[in-house]
């Protein structure tokens, strides 16, 4: 298998693309991450549009699908529901701080790590504290 | 007498009238979604029914669950927020009963909404009395699975509009307006409004008859 794939599905395009680009300097180019984000140039998610995310993603590797609150999760339920077994097998929608789960785990991917430690990293995040005690 | 039920142009109609009450009805919904949500269900509302009843006159599908799915499709790609899984949900399981049937009875059509409302609940995990649209899905079927005679069914519409309308004391637990806890009460949810209009138009495309109400006025 390949490294994991990251699809980061946020009401906001910009949050989705910045966060991107924050976790891609950290994780290096060998981590696929593509935004499925915004709706037009408004605020919103969409089943279809994740679809599409997910097929540009490498077909040797999992799909990992983060997203940032509400309705981004249902959307990425329908949008597991809506895609053919080849691609739903091999995806998981991620519970974890977005931002923090989104880098903690796309280093993790990029050691070439399985899904289970990558999702692993990413859950751990909402344990990780920021400032120390 | 000739049975009640739907065939492809009623359908159509459905939907082309539930796109012009919601777009009639948007600000009163964008202003119940202001004072418990995020602003914006009236908006996404009638973006995603007017997607979905250009694309079902693009595509003219051959049957009801052929139509269903494209409407299911438009609204899950121009809705945006937690109504387009929803409503989307309700298309595809509505599609799924009545897959290959250019026409459909009652029974079949109770039954496709039925699934609806067992997809709704899968999707949200509400419960009735969560102050979501389950609470007109829930007491509407549960009247019509009863009642499916075609007199009886215009009755379905009231009931539909009592349980929107009864959203309005309860404290909602689901979505944003969950986090406004007793706040929440004192506004009619707008999922139940829009769904309480749904079953109103939906029936009215059914057997016709069915008078308008005012909701603009009696919700706010």
């Amino acid at each position: 298998m390949g490294n994991a794939s990251f699809v980061i599905v946020s009401h906001s395009k910009k949050l989705a693309d910045g966060l991107i680009q924050l976790a891609s300097q950290m994780a290096g180019p060998s981590v696929h991450m593509v935004p499925a984000a915004g709706l037009g140039d408004e605020l919103g998610t969409s089943a279809t549009d994740i679809v599409s995310a997910m097929e540009t993603c490498p077909e040797d590797g999992a799909i990992l699908l983060f997203f940032d609150l509400g309705s981004a999760y249902m959307n990425c339920q329908m949008a597991l529901e809506l895609s053919p077994p080849a691609i739903r097998d091999r995806s998981w929608i991620v519970d974890s701080p977005l931002v923090e789960g989104v880098i903690a785990s796309s280093v993790v991917a990029s050691m070439g790590l399985s899904q289970e430690e990558v999702i692993a990293a990413a859950e751990e995040a909402y344990h990780i504290r920021k400032v120390a005690e | 007498m000739i049975g009640v039920g739907m065939n492809l142009e009623q359908f159509a109609n459905f939907i082309h009238d539930y796109a012009q009450r919601l777009e009639a009805l948007k600000d009163t919904l964008n202003e119940l979604d202001n004072r418990i949500g995020d602003g914006d269900h009236g908006t996404n509302m009638a973006r995603g029914f007017h997607t979905a009843q250009q694309q079902l006159q693009a595509k003219s599908p051959e049957d009801l669950g052929a139509a269903c799915n494209v409407v299911a499709m438009a609204l899950l790609g121009s809705v945006g927020g937690a109504s387009g899984p929803l409503y989307g949900t309700i298309f595809m399981k509505l599609g799924g009963a009545l897959k290959n049937l250019a026409q459909a009875d009652i029974e079949q059509l109770i039954e496709g909404l039925q699934a609806a409302k067992t997809g709704i609940i899968e999707r949200g995990k509400a419960q009735f009395g969560d102050k979501t649209m389950l609470d007109v899905w829930e007491p509407t079927l549960e009247y019509v699975t009863a009642h499916s005679c075609d007199e009886e069914l215009l009755q379905a519409v009231m009931v539909a509009r009592i349980a929107a309308l009864e959203t309005r004391d309860r404290v909602a637990k689901k979505g944003r307006a969950a986090y406004l806890g007793p706040r929440s009460a004192g506004t009619c949810d707008p999922g139940s409004v829009s769904s309480g209009l749904f079953f109103e138009v939906l029936i009215s495309a059914w057997r016709g008859g069915v008078e308008t109400i005012p909701w603009e006025t009696l919700v706010l």
